[in-house]
């Protein structure tokens, strides 16, 4: 095997694997325990190779890696595939959330899994493609691609109101991603061609990188998302089911940050830091505004959703901080928010599938009859609030630290929302876990069986590990950064040089105070 | 080019229409002298007729002719074009084999008049003049109009036949007197003259009114708003095997008219005639995703899916651009395969009591039949223009010529309403998926709608893999049209 194609395979191994399922014939409960299996092997093989490109990854550099490019579309139009310090991690992301959604829906799901493991698997290729594209039509082949199998798996195995929220999923994406396909189209006619390493190096017009800049915001706001468009999130999540939470927490939310940082930041960084106050001020609205809302949920899910947007926020802020720290620090922070949200949504439906409800008054004293439980629910907790030692720790702490060295008020507003986490999650895992087991029908419940502890492990290993000793993660984006950092202020800079301050700028500059 | 009344013509050029037109004059007296000669016969004639044509074509050389005076025109466009037609014609005609059958309407007249109509949609494609485009246009329509009333003992059928007759002659004598002040105006019926007077002498108001009023005949035969109102009556009046044909070659011909009225005789007034299909194209899309919303018949939806789909065709025409032309004719093809397989689903909704039409008939049907759901659900997406389906591909064409031509607000207001379309398609989805399932429709469905569903269904979900050959394809149509 040539490093020439090993994305490829990583990327289409899940499709393979669908195809496999889509082939097996026999009685229902054969084929659902075939697919399981199936799934289960598909998505564990494809996180084993893809740890292959971390081994192979050489950290020293800021170029492409693992690069492959053939004839797609004709002309300019390329299939073009390659990972960087930025995008590889989130690969391995994908691939490391993916067979521990396989594991928790093991016994959960119990009609069409056929169909079901079939729609995983064909999301895990379309997003593993989105953070491997290198060439702009193919990003949003993928990134739109992913909403077809998520609207089903909300719509079929999700819950009450699942047509409500698939609906509401599926139209707020789209609507946002069409206007992002306007502005790929204009950038292909203004430079000629939608490769992305050669859309880093170009320079484009300042007025039209205003447009651009706010066409894939649409986007990557609604995807993020980010305060006000974030009120499909809530519904989405609570609809639908466990495996299908961790997934969009974990992943689908990532791919708005991380386009934030393939694209507006490195291709617009005059309208960046033009309307860098713009997503200032949202990040801290949705810190604190989430955080406010996510303390007086009753439901568990939609909590949990509410803490997303609130993380998110934190990460918008750091990317848009345009330093070493805020970038470093969104990266990792969303790393890190992929596992600990990933494993809430997981320990939310643990409970889930004991009780099916996710009524907070529901529960109480949890700690009594699961021990195991509580304390895995309690580090993954303690992860979210950010507690020194976890890995949510780090990437709060880098972004903050980031954002102060630009604008203060940003800063110690988004500390806040610190506090509030701790309001939060604390009042959330005592309603859940502490206090006197009351309630006659929690009397029977059970601990963490064998396959949940499986499932859990490797996240809870994962966020006390990179708590601790987050260098691995900090080498490997370490080049890929401090190149887009430099490249980014030397455009700012030549422009502000020329001297060129539109009227956004100057409004910008008011809100901003400098 | 020289000719002197007396000389013959050259008739090779046109050797598809003439082989057309003789095989369907035979198989007519055929259907007429044997007794009890039912569609079936006929049917499988007029695909052999078909198939005959489609290999003259193929083996036509691409290069530029003209013949008969200058006003039939054979190029590699009208190739691309013809060939288009002659697919979507013959799956129309496989696709009602089994129709015609149970509902009583299995007359050998059927399929030869879909031979005639796409005799004269082809005359419309190749037509270089005002008369010969309207002989081709009255061919085909006057065809159309008999099939949409052909199940006579049905009222609906009837009314739809008679609605589209009246309301087509109208569009007709629009077009005809768009066409007299044209002539009026320049002194020439042929585009390529035309082309030549504008632009020595320019637009002056006469020659703008007739290409309003031959614009608002096009837009007739398009389905296009505001000249739209027939569609969905016709569709959901007429038999579905003949809905599913006027969804498909129709449009091609006549999208393939407005191209070559547009661009060859008008090009020197492009800057008038863009205002008029901008503004029908918008009308269009924003008309056909809205007005889809509270349709529960799913031909009527089709309609409205169709009414939208020719403005996002139409997006193309706007961006006047070679790269525009491309989209059109990209759009155009998978328009027509997707719209197959959509009405290879309709086609099979049939029970016990008959075929029933309404969306909410297709409850459940991922149970019932998981493969065809899964299919008609791809399509759904596809029509929806997600990707990484074809129909995604028919859009992005169009709206990176549009982005190119600088029309922002057109291309806006585009992809907007093609998220509001999404709402309709999905709404089909959830019936199929989330909702509880209904009583099944009797299984197995034919083979021949399966074969073509089948087809659809995979070009639909793996053109991404390979584009290529019909994006190259396109873009040798558009060197021919373009001089």
């Amino acid at each position: 095997m040539t490093d020439g194609n090993i994305l490829s395979l990583i990327t289409f191994l899940p499709a393979i694997g669908a195809l496999i399922i889509l082939v097996t014939r026999g009685d229902e409960a054969t084929v659902a325990r075939n697919a399981r299996y199936v799934a289960l092997w598909t998505t564990s093989i494809t996180f084993f190779v893809s740890l292959y490109i971390w081994w192979q990854f050489d950290p020293t550099t800021s170029d492409f890696q693992f690069v492959q490019q053939t004839e797609w579309l004709g002309g300019a139009i390329t299939y073009h595939m390659g990972v960087d310090g930025i995008s590889m991690l989130f690969v391995i992301l994908t691939t490391f959330l993916m067979p521990a959604c396989i594991l928790a829906s093991w016994t959960s799901i119990e009609k069409r899994v056929k169909e079901y493991m079939i729609a995983f698997l064909v999301l895990e290729t379309l997003m593993i493609g989105v953070f491997c594209a290198l060439d702009l039509v193919l990003f949003y082949l993928f990134f739109e691609g992913g909403l077809i199998p998520m609207f089903l798996i909300i719509g079929v195995w999700g819950g009450a109101r699942r047509i409500y929220a698939s609906f509401k999923f599926f139209l707020y994406t789209f609507a946002g991603s069409v206007l992002m396909l306007l502005a790929i189209m204009a950038m292909y006619w203004d430079a000629g061609t939608t490769s992305i390493p050669v859309l880093l190096e170009h320079d484009f017009p300042v007025d039209m990188q205003l447009w651009l800049w706010l066409a894939f915001f649409a986007s990557f706001a609604v995807k993020m998302p980010m305060w006000p468009v974030h009120t499909w999130l809530p519904d989405a999540h609570v609809e639908a089911p466990t495996a299908g939470s961790v997934i969009l927490a974990g992943i689908l939310l990532k791919m708005g940050g991380y386009g934030f940082l393939r694209f507006s930041l490195p291709m617009f960084p005059v309208a960046s830091a033009d309307l860098a106050w713009l997503v200032f001020g949202l990040s801290v609205i949705a810190i604190v505004y989430a955080s406010l809302v996510a303390l007086v949920q009753e439901d568990m899910k939609k909590l949990i959703a509410y803490s997303s947007v609130a993380h998110m926020g934190f990460v918008t802020m750091g990317i848009f901080a345009a330093n070493t720290q805020g970038v470093q620090g969104g990266i990792f922070q969303m790393l890190s928010h992929g596992w600990v949200s990933g494993a809430l949504f997981l320990c939310v439906g643990v409970v889930y599938d004991r009780m099916h409800t996710r009524e907070i008054a529901a529960y109480g004293g949890l700690v009594n009859r699961m021990p195991l439980y509580a304390m895995a629910f309690m580090v993954f907790t303690m992860a979210n609030v950010g507690l020194p030692g976890t890995s949510g720790f780090v990437g709060e702490f880098l972004t903050i630290v980031g954002t102060f060295k630009v604008n203060t008020w940003v800063a110690a507003i988004a500390a806040t929302g610190v506090i509030l986490a701790a309001g939060y999650a604390l009042y959330l895992y005592r309603r859940i876990v502490f206090g006197a087991l009351e309630k006659d029908t929690l009397k029977s419940m059970m601990d963490l069986n064998r396959r949940e502890v499986i499932t859990l492990a490797p996240l809870l290993a994962a966020t006390l590990f990179f708590g601790v000793y987050p260098a691995p993660i900090m080498d490997v984006t370490a080049a890929s950064v401090d190149n887009l950092i430099a490249n980014y202020t030397a455009a700012v800079e030549a422009h502000r040089l020329a001297g060129e301050t539109g009227l956004i700028g100057q409004v910008a500059s008011l809100f901003a105070g400098n | 080019m020289d000719y002197a009344a007396s000389d013959v013509p050259a008739f090779l050029p046109a050797l598809p229409e003439i082989i057309l037109a003789l095989g369907a004059m035979a198989l007519l007296m055929y259907g007429v002298f044997r007794k009890e000669c039912d569609a079936r016969e006929t049917s499988f004639g007029v695909l052999g007729l078909f198939a005959l044509v489609g290999a003259v074509l193929i083996t036509e050389p691409n290069a530029t002719v003209h013949t008969f005076g200058d006003t039939f025109v054979v190029s590699g466009f009208t190739k691309f074009m013809k060939l288009l037609i002659l697919l979507a014609a013959a799956a129309a005609i496989v696709m009602s084999l089994t129709y015609i059958r149970r509902e009583k309407m299995d007359r050998f007249e059927f399929p030869v008049l879909i031979a005639l109509a796409t005799l004269g949609m082809f005359m419309m494609v190749s037509a270089n003049g005002l008369i010969s485009l309207y002989m081709g246009l009255e061919l085909q329509s006057l065809s159309l109009y008999v099939i949409a009333a052909f199940n006579r003992d049905s009222g609906r059928a009837t009314e739809a036949g008679l609605k589209y007759f009246v309301l087509g002659a109208l569009a007709s004598g629009m077009l005809l007197y768009g066409a007299s002040l044209i002539y009026g105006f320049t002194g020439t019926v042929e585009f390529p003259a035309i082309a030549a007077v504008l632009e020595t002498e320019g637009a002056n108001i006469g020659t703008i009114f007739g290409i309003v009023f031959v614009l608002a005949g096009l837009a007739f035969k398009i389905s296009a708003v505001p000249f739209h109102m027939w569609t969905p009556d016709v569709y959901e009046g007429a038999p579905t095997p003949v809905t599913a044909f006027f969804a498909g070659a129709p449009k091609v011909a006549a999208m393939a008219l407005v191209l070559r009225v547009l661009f060859g005789a008008f090009p020197a007034m492009e800057a008038e005639w863009q205002q008029i299909v901008i503004f029908i194209s918008i009308a269009s899309m924003v008309l056909g995703a809205f007005a889809a919303i509270g349709q529960s018949n799913i031909k009527r939806l089709m309609a409205y899916s169709s009414i939208s789909h020719m403005g996002f065709a139409l997006v193309g025409v706007a961006a006047g651009t070679p790269e525009g032309i491309r989209g059109v004719l990209i759009y155009l093809v998978i328009y027509v395969v997707m719209n197959a397989g959509v009405f290879c689903c309709i086609l099979a909704m049939q029970r016990k009591e008959g075929y029933v039409e309404t969306i909410g008939d297709l409850s459940g049907l991922s149970r019932n039949q998981p493969m065809v759901a899964f299919l008609l659900a791809m399509l759904m997406f596809s029509l929806a223009g997600v990707p990484p389906l074809a129909g995604f591909f028919g859009k992005f064409y169009v709206f990176m010529a549009a982005i190119e031509a600088g029309l922002y607000p057109l291309a806006v207001i585009g992809v907007l309403s093609s998220v509001v379309g999404a709402y309709y398609y999905l709404r089909i989805v959830k019936i199929m998926y989330f909702d509880e399932p209904a009583e099944p429709f009797e299984q197995p469905m034919p083979g021949e709608l399966a074969a073509i569903l089948g087809v659809s269904g995979v070009f639909t979900m793996l053109f991404f893999v390979y584009p290529a050959p019909l994006i190259l394809g396109a873009q040798a149509a558009v060197g021919a049209l373009l001089p």
